[in-house]
């Protein structure tokens, strides 16, 4: 197994944003389901847990029957739970909203059962029959924990391969700690692999041709090797702006200084105002952690509106409870500071066509600016292997994964640019699904 | 609405067996009326009679003794109970009798009553006649314990000992008699014609229904639970309101019976007070949902109803009473020849599909999910007219029971067997 955590974690300052239900409560809840009929929360969910029928569960106490329900069509239901934006998913789709009544608390639910699972020590997967074949998956985050967990059900060997010391994925490192902690993620890995044959591979990278760590692999010893592979990849560094300054100190990549606050300690005690460049969810999430770490001022810095930027409404709404600022229509030109520390930020405001306005010019002061203006993307390191199609670093496959080339599939963040991690554990879970119908003798009675 | 008819105040006063109450609401023979300091709070609170917890032979109470119906996380949809008839000293219920009659003259206060022997009856029956009893109500129905020892439902259940007992109460009372029904029976109409033999001003129903409530499913032991055994409780509240009902429109309707009738069986609020007004009760008689939210439940009662008074032009309640008993008739009776298909509403429908489900899984699977719209189309051709769609649709108003005009003229069963008359072509039954 990997090293485990620290304790000394920043992130451990933060509670849970979303308070757990107790009993009591979710009964009285899932009382409130209506237990629609071809349900739209179920549509919603892009691993379509039967939703009505997990909830109608709870409400008769029948807490291992709801959490067998969730975990069978989503062994990450746990974290899910946590870390959907089930806003805009199974609960935006609740009818509930129809009535101009609440919605039902679908992710509180999905956590009083799955959290109950993990704390009675409730399994309900066995691996299956050996089938002789070995599937090899590159990355260790959701999509190939899911496609491992899968896989395994059917009885295939897996071998996840993990350049980092750390495994979870962006679940471990990247979620905002007060949706889940690293700790949590590690619990939930550790189920996973409780199925047993899964071996994981840490601090193995995966390369074309030569490999340049010294455990590195190729992709073509893991084609000759394995009977399929599944990259589960996410995303790569975070992007860079392209202005002055960004080599300062202070100036960090949003994804990077949360996976710094998530697994170790950071020093925010001399910071007293943060500038984060972006309007996505790794925006706002980032905005919520710098204030949630105490940092006094935090601005938003984004090219385009409230109502147009692609973060969530509701994760906005909650980052100005708590303290955010933010500046509309405008982009950095410059970071600035003396003695090789940051200092500001210029900005100038811009039209509609994101075009600079003359004369629009001001100074945002910061002492810790965080670029949350995207990832690159790691699909180009499958590009040397003819029949795969690579589109915008995005791995292009078919609805099941299958990327063209035999053997070869992808899931997460890889192939779909960068989403959330229920959707890596459905493309995971399919690919497993289509990988097993390629590798599994003719004739077999899928599960 | 005009403000002329708005400005009629609704008399609520109204007797049962010439017992007077200045509303329709007394609290029923049970807990709530357990003593004089809890009947004052009700009078206080406005409830227009009570009937005094029953007085009578001594006994001893276990503990546990109720047990509630959860459906839905609904608590107490049903009600059981394993407790007796009053267990305080006769004396001090008596003495209390006469206080509460002291402080609240205009509230009529009915004794319940349940001895063996003629001379007890004649006995107790003077006693609650000289504390201030306004009328008396016989229990005849407690169908738990009391019937062991040939008392309460072991009475109710036998016409004759109804009628011997109905009439030795009658000939030692000063006040009227009410007979207060058990519903452990197949048919009560013979049980009211027995007590109205025995010379009974009136009837009370329904009582309790025999009832296991639940079973600890961990200790494999019945509720309420009396240590590792229990026994069947009266069942009552919200749940047994349907049975009630029909018990009280079947003597209503009954020719030779023509008593007056106070109603009783999960009385919740208002509307359920109408139903058994306009099914042939002049009284209407409430425990559970006391016992479940306490006296203030009267206040709704009180201008619910009267606000439906207002609302249909009644200005008395014997107005209103039997109003629903005539359409009460045998299906033979019925107009086959009538129908009805659901219709939705596509503005007020959200999407469940809790119809579908039904309709495929417990009706005739003719309502169907449609492309690019959640709203259901149902297909008329095929609809009953069973309203299941419209009893689980979550929205008010969205699913309706729209009448058809098929062309045929009303035909029933009884015509149909006796003359041919021409029915329309099923619908379903294929």
């Amino acid at each position: 197994m990997p090293p485990a955590l620290t304790p000394n974690r920043s992130e451990t300052a933060f509670e849970d944003f979303k308070l757990p239900l107790l009993r009591d409560a979710a009964v009285a809840e899932a009382n409130r389901c209506l237990f629609c009929h071809d349900a739209p929360c179920i549509k919603a969910c892009p691993t379509a847990i039967d939703i009505p029928q997990f909830i109608r569960k709870i409400a008769t106490d029948n807490v291992r029957g709801s959490a067998k329900t969730i975990f069978e069509s989503n062994i990450l239901g746990m974290s899910c739970a946590r870390v959907c934006p089930v806003e805009v998913l199974c609960v935006g789709a609740c009818v509930y909203n129809e009535l101009e009544q609440p919605p039902i608390e679908i992710g509180k639910l999905q956590r009083y059962a799955t959290d109950r699972a993990y704390e009675a020590g409730w399994t309900f997967f066995e691996a299956g029959k050996p089938t002789g074949k070995r599937v090899a998956l590159i990355g260790a985050g959701p999509a190939s924990l899911a496609a491992a967990h899968e896989l395994r059900r059917f009885g295939h060997a897996c071998t996840i391969f993990e350049k980092r010391a750390t495994i979870g994925g962006l679940n471990a490192f990247g979620v905002a700690p007060y949706k889940m902690r690293a700790d949590r993620a590690m619990t939930e890995v550790e189920w996973v692999l409780s199925i047993g044959g899964i071996e994981v591979k840490t601090g193995v990278g995966v390369g074309s041709g030569t490999a340049t760590g010294a455990n590195d692999v190729s992709l073509e010893s893991l084609e000759r090797e394995f009977d399929a592979v599944f990259v589960g990849v996410g995303l790569g560094a975070d992007s860079t702006l392209g202005v002055p300054g960004e080599q300062l100190a202070g100036v960090h990549g949003a994804v990077a200084w949360i996976e710094a606050m998530k697994l170790g300690a950071i020093d925010t005690k001399s910071i007293r105002r943060a500038a984060v460049i972006g309007g996505g969810n790794t925006a706002i999430d980032v905005v919520r952690e710098v204030a949630g770490l105490g940092i006094p001022h935090v601005e938003m810095i984004y090219r385009g509106t409230r109502e147009g930027m692609s973060g969530y409404a509701h994760e906005w709404t909650a980052a100005l409870a708590e303290g955010a600022h933010a500046e509309w229509r405008a982009v950095a030109t410059a970071i600035e500071g003396d003695a090789g520390r940051v200092e500001r930020v210029r900005c100038v405001r811009v039209d509609d066509n994101k075009r600079p306005i003359a004369g629009s010019e001001f100074v945002v002061e910061a002492d810790l600016v965080l670029l949350a203006i995207g990832q690159s993307k790691l699909g180009a390191m499958l590009a040397s292997l003819g029949g795969i199609t690579v589109e915008s670093g995005r791995i292009r496959t078919d609805a099941n994964g299958f990327t063209g080339r035999a053997k070869w599939y992808a899931g997460g963040d890889c192939r779909n640019g960068g989403k959330e991690v229920v959707n890596a554990a459905a493309e995971g879970k399919r690919a497993a699904q289509a990988i097993d119908a390629a590798i599994s003798p003719k004739g077999r009675a899928h599960v | 609405m005009s403000d002329a008819t708005h400005g009629i105040t609704p008399d609520l006063s109204t007797s049962t067996g010439g017992i007077k109450s200045p509303n329709p609401f007394w609290l029923a023979s049970a807990p709530p009326a357990n003593s004089g300091a809890q009947i004052q709070r009700a009078f206080e609170a406005g409830w227009g009679g009570a009937v005094w917890k029953t007085l009578g032979a001594p006994i001893q109470n276990v503990s546990s003794r109720f047990g509630g119906h959860t459906i839905r996380g609904v608590h107490g949809a049903g009600f059981t109970n394993i407790e007796l008839i009053t267990d305080r000293p006769l004396e001090v219920n008596l003495r209390e009798i006469a206080e509460t009659k002291r402080l609240f003259p205009k509230n009529p206060i009915i004794v319940s009553l349940m001895v063996e022997t003629e001379a007890e009856w004649r006995e107790i029956i003077k006693k609650s006649i000289d504390a201030g009893a306004d009328g008396l109500e016989l229990n005849f129905g407690c169908p738990h314990g009391m019937c062991e020892r040939g008392m309460g439902s072991a009475v109710g259940q036998e016409p004759k000992i109804n009628e011997r007992i109905t009439s030795w109460a009658v000939k030692y009372s000063t006040v009227p008699v009410l007979v207060k029904l058990t519903p452990n029976v197949s048919d009560i109409v013979p049980h009211g014609l027995a007590a109205k033999r025995g010379g009974a001003h009136g009837v009370s129903l329904i009582n309790t229904i025999k009832s296991i409530i639940s079973v600890d499913i961990d200790r494999f032991v019945p509720e309420p639970r009396v240590g590792n055994l229990s026994s069947n409780g009266g069942y009552c509240g919200s749940a047994v309101k349907p049975i009630a009902l029909h018990m009280v429109a079947a003597l209503a309707r009954e020719k030779d019976f023509g008593l007056p009738i106070s109603g009783i069986g999960g009385v919740s609020n208002w509307r359920d007070a109408v139903e058994f007004i306009l099914l042939g009760s002049s009284t209407v008689q409430v425990c559970t949902e006391v016992m479940l939210r306490g006296y203030g439940v009267v206040e709704d009662l009180i201008d619910g109803l009267e606000e439906y008074m207002r609302t249909h032009g009644f200005r008395t309640i014997p107005e209103m009473v039997g109003k629903a008993v005539p359409p009460f008739q045998e299906w033979g009776d019925l107009d086959l020849n009538y129908e009805t298909v659901a219709r939705i509403d596509t503005d007020k429908c959200i999407g469940c599909q809790l119809c579908v489900a039904a309709c495929h899984d417990g009706a005739h699977q003719c309502i169907h999910p449609q492309e690019h719209t959640r709203v259901p189309r149902i297909d008329e051709s095929e609809c009953v007219g069973c309203n299941l769609c419209q009893i689980v649709c979550p929205v008010p108003g969205c699913i309706t029971m729209e009448e058809v005009d098929n062309g045929f003229t009303p035909a029933t069963w009884n015509q149909f067997v006796n003359d041919g008359i021409k029915l329309r072509p099923k619908k379903g039954a294929h």
